[in-house]
């Protein structure tokens, strides 16, 4: 039964692939991109049909990718008959439209975004009618609100279209979130995702106590999709889109969305009373009020909008039958209601096309003027009406078939009375569609002169025209699909046999019934109209306005009262809920008894941890004074440093010893734009709030550290150690597990950093042409000014240290892999060799010496690293597998030749450029403000000692 | 030995909230690089604390050595910790030229004007 085609995942791409090229090609003129458009479609379409034998065989097509298995999300695609039946729908409507669409926009209109998104709809809608999994089927049905939001707000300028364009993305958004939550619930009741498993485990899903809900969650996403009241009020405002948009999306594929959901969750979900009531209750509510609605309206367009709703509505309540054969008359009306009524409205758009308006009332006497228009449109809306020898008709018999022995709450003739009216009114509508635009006298005050439009225009209604009387006359060319559709919804077997007569039947009756009434209620249109103008009725636009307003209103009520600009009101909040969280989480469990003594404590530690806290106390206590505090926070670092040392981790002594050098240097620098002293503003109260704070989360911290380090716990460290050497071929742990056993998170580290130094940078481009800039030409820093700026002995002593230092970079660089040092290290080693020079010789002139742009050291850095990793590809092992050998160089120790090495080259050049860039960009503003510039290494300050000094420039 | 640690991370992180609370940039940058030295070595002393045990594989024999993964993540850490601090001290330094204040929150009466606006 099943075939498995790699085939099918192709044609489900090829839209999204094509919509790429549209979009392009926007100065290529109309014809390029429909060309374009039209290929891409044409290929999937004839693609799908090489399928059409094998699936009306009964036979299903399957194709997976595995995409995260873990969530039980793949990409799989199945095809049966109603994936048949909806794909070729979609893209065979697709073709005519993009057809049509050319012909229809003007020149001025951006075709190729159009087509592009066009493209975009057409994959997403073949994405859910072929998607496996629900999960994926929920992700192209996103996608089917966003493109159409696109889509509807085409014409970006006109404000019903970006009005229309948020309320029905605002609608079947919200739909399609319920939908998730019914979605879920369904796959977690049948343990699998996929829509074949889903499908076989109907009976379980009915019994569930869940069934509910889902059932409920479900509905809300497809009714708000298909326009079903009261969710129907969307439709008409998408009307704005332009019209091929209408036609495509508004009658043929995406508002059968829903319709298509539940005809695909039907063998599911059908079958309880819960189905029946809503789905059908709903369905003949929506088919009864839509004609209504349409048959007043005077927009051609809203017209057959509401026109829509109501053949929806009947599709739904055909659905919520629940019966086999209500199954069969509703994948049969998607079929003719798709070929009638998207004929009506390219119609439609011709008409407005050529005599620039909509407006029934002013329309008239056309079918002399427009003939071949006249006559699709005449056979469209007959088909529309259910006039036999027109397919309409033949599903329409079918509805009251179904709809006549129908019970409803134990009564016989609800359904069958109301679907009559429905059926009645939708004569009515049609009929008025015909007279009121075509017949009549010819008028004399059209806004613009009609005549027919070219060929490209009519072709693609006129093709469909030519379906509805096939259909009409030949009902069994219909029947492989419907055979084929009906089977894959109900999952029995089914032989319908379509059929003009059917004998005289109810159905019959309750038809002639309608034709006649609808002629006669036409008849009587114009007082009628008078008393629906007059009539008081709910606008849906100002109560969903209304809503949505209200919503707004309590969302920016909640936000202004919790965010008031405050940041350390946030910070206070969030740290004490966190000391909170924390205590909570405390007190939950109780605390083993220590397993490890304590070290003792010599005396030169007792004397670090004494300067160090006493620092921290003078920190805070005084911290108005910023320069002063800064110099204890150095204190701090350092002391850090040295208890490093102490406690075996030379590695990180290092680290901390140069990183403390460049943040005091960069907290300098900036220190010398910022105001010296910190005010004191802080009321009392707040202090010891503050300190309150501070205390319990230094208790809690304090605490957790003690109670952590004084018992021990398994972990993974022992494998890093033991492998170390042999694995990554380097004695210094902590490095191997830098560049290798974690090399991945340092490449994504040194990536951060990276980006660290270029967001530096472009603050300081952005600060330096705003009005900072102004601040800073006219701020005076002169007093800050040392008078001696590049003394003698600093500069002698960094030029002869320079070399020594990069030396000492290079030896720390090499042996990092197997004794303490490594990238990080020497790149920060080197970046204060070279802040030495700035510092020492100046500005400028170090800049003139320097041959390598920053931003370059970075890129190469985060290249080379990369490159490594990926070279391990090249072997055939996972990214960032390292491979080594050992090279003994005499002077220098034994060192090791690793893979590993290079990657640490990357880490050194991006830690080198990110910090000399990030430096150099703090420097940048200090000589924007004014500070003079050196070109010779040492100089006086000109500005008090110019005069002095012959030789000064 | 252990005590002491602890305390001096506990000593840090108060230090480091209470300038964060202030309403000024620099003292809060001041707090968070106190907050980030707590932290650093609070992840550190998750590897227990010992004393002449290097993670530096030894050439002669058996030796035992400290837990070197905490090690490398705080070295990691120290790096990006810098250069968090180094942004965080570029938009604070912008703020003030830009706005002539270097006070961290929004005065509420300019919210209002703006959003009147």
């Amino acid at each position: 039964m099943n075939t498995t085609s790699n085939v099918l995942i192709l044609i489900a791409l090829l839209p999204f692939i094509g919509a790429l090229v549209p979009g392009l090609m926007i100065r290529a003129g109309r014809n390029a991109c429909a060309s374009f458009t039209a290929v891409p479609t044409a290929i999937a379409l004839v693609l799908l049909l090489t399928f059409a034998p094998a699936v009306m065989d009964g036979q299903v097509i399957q194709a997976e990718v595995n995409w995260l298995p873990q969530l039980g999300l793949s990409a799989s695609f199945f095809l049966d008959g109603l994936g048949l039946l909806f794909g070729c729908m979609i893209l065979g409507v697709g073709l005519l439209i993009t057809l049509y669409a050319r012909f229809y926009l003007s020149g001025e209109d951006p075709v190729g975004q159009f087509y592009t998104y066009l493209l975009l709809f057409q994959g997403a809608m073949l994405g859910i009618v072929l998607s496996d999994n629900i999960l994926l089927l929920l992700v192209f049905w996103e996608l089917t609100s966003l493109s159409s939001f696109l889509l509807i707000g085409y014409w970006k300028h006109l404000p019903e279209g970006r009005q229309g364009a948020r309320m029905a993305l605002t609608v079947t958004g919200a739909g399609g979130l319920a939908m998730i939550g019914g979605m879920l619930i369904l796959g977690n009741i049948a343990g699998s995702y996929n829509l074949t498993d889903i499908l076989q485990a109907g009976d379980a899903i009915r019994a569930s106590e869940w069934y509910l809900p889902a059932l409920i969650l479900i509905l809300l996403g497809a009714f708000t999709k298909s326009a079903q009241f009261p969710f129907h009020f969307w439709l008409p405002h998408a009307m704005a889109a332009p019209t091929p948009v209408s036609a495509y999306l508004h009658s043929a594929t995406m508002v059968k969305a829903g319709v298509f959901l539940m005809a695909r969750m039907w063998p599911v979900l059908s079958g309880t009373d819960a189905w029946f009531y809503i789905v059908a209750t709903i369905g003949l509510i929506t088919m009864v009020l839509g004609a209504l609605i349409a048959l007043f309206k005077d927009d051609l367009k809203a017209l057959l909008a509401f026109s829509t709703v109501s053949h929806l509505g009947l599709l739904t309540m055909l659905l919520g039958f629940g019966t086999e054969a209500a199954a069969v008359a509703a994948v049969f009306h998607i079929i003719n209601h798709l070929t009638f009524k998207a004929a009506l409205f390219m119609t439609a758009g011709i008409i407005d096309h050529e005599t620039h308006t909509r407006d029934i009332k002013r329309l008239g006497g056309l079918r002399h003027l427009m003939p071949i228009t006249f006559f699709i449109g005449t056979v469209a809306a007959l088909s529309m009406a259910g006039i036999p020898l027109f397919n309409g008709f033949l599903s329409k018999e079918m509805m009251l078939e179904e709809a006549s022995h129908t019970y409803w709450a134990g009564s016989a003739y609800a359904v069958p009375v109301l679907a009559t009216i429905g059926a009645l009114l939708s004569v009515a509508y049609s009929f008025r569609f015909i007279s009121h635009v075509f017949f009549g006298p010819v008028r004399d005050d059209y806004p613009s002169k009609p005549h027919d439009p070219p060929f490209g225009l009519w072709a693609s209604p006129a093709l469909l025209v030519i379906l509805v009387i096939l259909i009409g006359v030949m009902p069994f060319l219909a029947e492989g699909f419907v055979t084929a559709a009906a089977s894959a919804v109900t999952g029995a077997d089914l032989h319908p046999h379509l059929k003009i007569w059917h004998g005289v039947t109810p159905a019959l009756f309750m038809s002639i019934i309608a034709v006649a009434g609808g002629a006669a209620l036409l008849a009587m249109y114009a007082p009628l109209d008078r008393a629906w103008i007059n009539a008081p009725r709910p606008e849906a636009k100002a109560i969903f306005d209304r809503l949505i307003a209200a919503i707004v209103g309590v969302a920016q009520r909640i936000t202004s009262a919790t965010h008031n600009g405050s940041i350390s009101r946030y910070l206070a909040i969030f740290t004490t809920a966190s000391v909170v969280l924390g205590a909570i989480a405390f007190m939950g469990a109780g605390l083993s008894a220590p397993t490890r003594g304590m070290l003792p404590v010599p005396a030169v530690i007792a004397v670090g941890w004494v300067m160090l806290v006493v620092a921290t106390i003078s920190v805070v206590t005084m911290h108005h004074h910023r320069f002063r505090a800064l110099v204890l926070i150095g204190i701090i670092g350092l002391t850090i440093s040295a208890g490093f040392v102490y406690m075996s981790a030379p590695d990180l002594a290092l680290t901390q010893i140069s990183v403390e050098t460049v943040t005091i240097m960069l907290l300098l620098l900036a220190l010398h734009f910022l105001p010296k002293e910190t005010p004191k503003e802080s009321p009392f109260g707040l202090k010891i709030r503050d300190g309150i704070i501070a205390l319990a989360a230094g208790a809690g911290v304090g605490g957790l550290a003690f109670a952590f380090m004084q018992r021990d716990i398994s972990t993974i460290s022992s494998y890093h150690v033991e492998n170390s050497y042999e694995g990554g071929g380097g004695t210094n742990v902590v490095n191997v597990i830098l560049v290798d056993f974690r090399g991945y998170d340092t490449y994504g580290e040194i990536i951060v950093l990276g980006i660290a130094g270029l967001l530096i940078y472009a603050l300081m481009h952005a600060l330096l042409e705003g009005p900072a800039a102004r601040r800073l030409r006219n701020a005076d820093y002169s007093q800050d000014r040392s008078k001696d700026r590049h003394p003698l002995m600093m500069v002698v002593v960094t030029r002869v240290l320079m070399p020594i230092a990069l030396v000492v970079g290079l030896y720390i660089f090499l042996r990092g892999h197997n004794q303490p040092g490594g990238g990080f290290v020497a790149g920060l080693v080197v970046a204060i060799a070279l802040l030495m020079q700035y510092m020492a010789s100046g500005f400028a002139w170090t800049q003139d010496r320097q041959r390598i742009e920053y931003h370059t050291l970075i890129g190469f850095g985060v290249i080379i690293a990369g490159v490594t990793g990926a070279g391990a590809w090249v072997f055939g092992v996972p990214f960032l597998t390292s491979s080594y050998t050992y090279v003994h160089l005499p002077p220098i120790e034994e060192f090791e030749l690793a893979t590993a090495m290079l990657f640490d080259l990357g880490v050194f050049l991006t830690v080198l450029g990110a910090v000399m860039l990030m430096l150099y960009s703090l420097s940048r503003i200090a000589r924007f403000a004014g500070s003079t510039v050196n070109v010779d290494p040492m100089d006086y300050d000109p500005g008090s000692h110019a005069e002095d000094t012959p030789e000064a420039r | 030995m252990e005590l002491l640690v602890a305390s001096a991370i506990g000593a840090m992180t108060a230090g480091g909230v209470y300038l964060l609370l202030r309403l000024r940039t620099f003292p809060v940058i001041l707090g968070l690089a106190l907050l980030s030295y707590a932290v650093n070595v609070f992840i550190f002393s998750s590897g227990r604390l010992a004393i002449d045990m290097s993670p530096i594989l030894s050439k002669y024999g058996d030796a035992s050595y400290t837990d070197p993964l905490p090690q490398a993540l705080v070295l990691t850490a120290i790096v990006i910790s810098f250069g968090m601090t180094a942004v965080l001290v570029m938009v604070s330094l912008g703020a003030f030229l830009e706005a002539d204040t270097d006070s961290i929150d929004i005065d509420p009466s300019e919210t209002d004007k703006d959003a009147t606006k």
